[in-house]
């Protein structure tokens, strides 16, 4: 489906993200013959767990779901759309003004169902802006966009079972891999990999403790290089060494993507597990109605209950409860391994002390540790720093800041990634001026 | 003519051959280190997230300012990284 002509278009269920929950939810809600349409920001379909490309092929689930849903009338998959915030819908109602590379347009619909998933928790450390780092899964994500690293030797460091993956898709590329730091203990992962054999067929099992480069305790220090990077100071085994490599991969476990939701108005919470969340009930309803919330905008927890969670959605959003009910019992299941993942790579308080003075945290406005630990909140910080007022819009520095100040993170802006003048401007009628 | 597999682009004026299908964000990597813009204070930076929360990859394509982890290059495609004039 491309996008209307015309600036306005409207449809029955709107699916914001198109992972694992947004399709889901399409397919559960595509049979009531509802017009349904998926947007994601990404040029293909699949979310980060399913993001393929020339160089990668999404797995059989994903490959399935998509062609089921490629035969569906009723549903619209829209790529590189990006929302940029809650407009005035019809009759009081809340739309959404959404902008792809060639124009922008509202979105009116009746159910708005948030999977908008969950980004990378980047940490700032010495030589962490250096051409060469990426984030763990963003290195996954680069390399299945087509990131030539064959021959590369690559340090990976953080935290999570993202890193084993991230290891081994990079491995598959042709890379070398140095190193996977991992900073949980070896305790840790071992009763992480214990509790495995009870969720059979489980993708994290093939990669757990087989990774041969893996270090348990192990964090990155510092990155070193000129332009670009060419290594990387480790502690290890309770020393520091140094690695040569042409890329370190950074990640530190995952962070709900809560922002389109939270501007909208739903409420926000604070899980079990101390993220910050989209708060549902047991129907993946939000605290608005008509609007939805499945996968990891809930808390982080996977892709199959995800997948269990975005079902639920996706029958809700047609009015089909009693097939959303028989659905709970997945996601209870998946909502216990979730646990497991929290439990067991909890963050080391150590982290907090990896930048040094000069270090930047805010990547956008090129803000140093120093200048921003002199503040006592992210809005003094903000005021006196600029940080967070970059095109990221603390994206990455808001969720760096809470992990290593314990500052609220900051509320989003409307918009909420830059726009082009000429989307707003078609939020204005010419002969009635704001 | 390219041949069905690859496609050409102009990255900083210069002409790149890439495969078909790859995002602009891996193009960029096929002239080390890589480099999509500077930051306000001076330093080159690269593709970091790799999935359109960091804008450290922000680009104009064809003109207009798009993210290159989220962009497939396309035939003829102009991007300009303004990293190049900073050297």
């Amino acid at each position: 489906m491309t996008p209307p002509e015309s600036s306005a278009a409207t449809c029955d269920v709107l699916i914001v993200g198109a992972g694992p929950a947004g399709l889901a939810a399409a397919l559960a809600a595509a049979p009531s013959g509802a017009r349904i349409v998926v947007l994601d920001d990404n040029p293909r379909p699949g979310g980060q767990l399913w993001r393929h490309g020339p160089c990668a092929r999404p797995p059989q689930a994903a490959e399935r779901m998509l062609k089921a849903l490629e035969g569906q009338a009723n549903v619209g998959i829209q790529g590189a759309t990006r929302v940029l915030g809650p407009v005035a819908g019809e009759g009081g109602a809340q739309a959404l003004l959404l902008e792809n590379p060639e124009r922008g347009w509202t979105q009116h619909f009746k159910t708005l169902i948030l999977c908008t998933g969950a980004r990378e928790r980047l940490l700032p450390f010495p030589g962490w802006t250096l051409p060469g780092v990426t984030g763990a899964g963003g290195l996954q994500a680069l390399i299945k966009g087509g990131l030539p690293v064959r021959g590369q030797r690559i340090v990976i460091a953080g935290s999570g079972p993202l890193l084993l993956a991230a290891a081994a898709t990079a491995r598959a590329h042709g890379a070398q891999i140095v190193c996977v730091a991992e900073q949980a203990p070896l305790k840790s992962l071992a009763a992480f990999a214990a509790h495995l054999p009870r969720w059979p067929g489980k993708a994290w099992q093939a990669l757990t403790l087989l990774e041969p480069r893996l270090c348990t305790s192990s964090h990155v220090i510092a990155a070193h290089g000129q332009d670009q990077l060419s290594a990387v100071t480790l502690q290890r085994n309770g020393r520091q060494i140094q690695l040569d490599c042409e890329r370190l991969a950074c990640g530190f476990g995952l962070v709900p993507n809560v922002a389109l939701g939270q501007m909208l108005g739903c409420e926000v919470g604070v899980n079990a597990h101390g993220e910050q969340v989209l708060n549902t009930d047991q129907w993946q309803r939000t605290s608005l109605p008509g609007i939805l919330a499945a996968g990891e905008c809930t808390g982080f927890g996977g892709g199959e209950r995800a997948q269990a969670q975005g079902r639920i959605a996706g029958h809700v959003a047609v009015g089909q409860m009693s097939a959303a009910g028989r659905q709970a019992p997945e996601r209870r299941r998946w909502e216990r391994f979730a646990a497991l993942l929290h439990r067991h790579f909890s963050m080391d308080p150590h982290l907090k002390s990896l930048p040094e003075a000069g270090t930047l945290v805010c990547r956008c406005e090129d803000v140093p540790h120093a200048q921003m630990q002199a503040h006592a909140d992210w809005t003094m910080a903000k005021m006196h720093t600029r940080c967070g007022m970059g095109a990221c819009q603390g994206r990455i520095c808001g969720t760096a800041a809470q992990f290593l100040y314990g500052w609220t993170p900051p509320t989003p802006r409307w918009p909420l990634v830059p726009a082009r003048l000429s989307t707003l401007a078609g939020q204005f009628d010419p002969d009635d001026p704001p | 003519m390219n041949r069905a597999d690859t496609l050409a682009l102009i990255l900083d004026g210069q002409t790149l051959q890439v495969p078909a299908g790859i995002t602009v964000a891996a193009a960029l990597a096929q002239r080390p280190p890589g480099c999509s813009r500077v930051s306000v204070s001076g330093e080159k930076r690269a593709p970091f997230c790799g999935m359109g929360i960091c804008h450290e990859c922000s680009v104009l394509i064809n003109g207009r300012r798009q993210l290159a982890c989220q962009t497939l290059c396309a035939n003829d495609m102009r991007v300009d990284t303004g990293t190049e004039a900073a050297t």
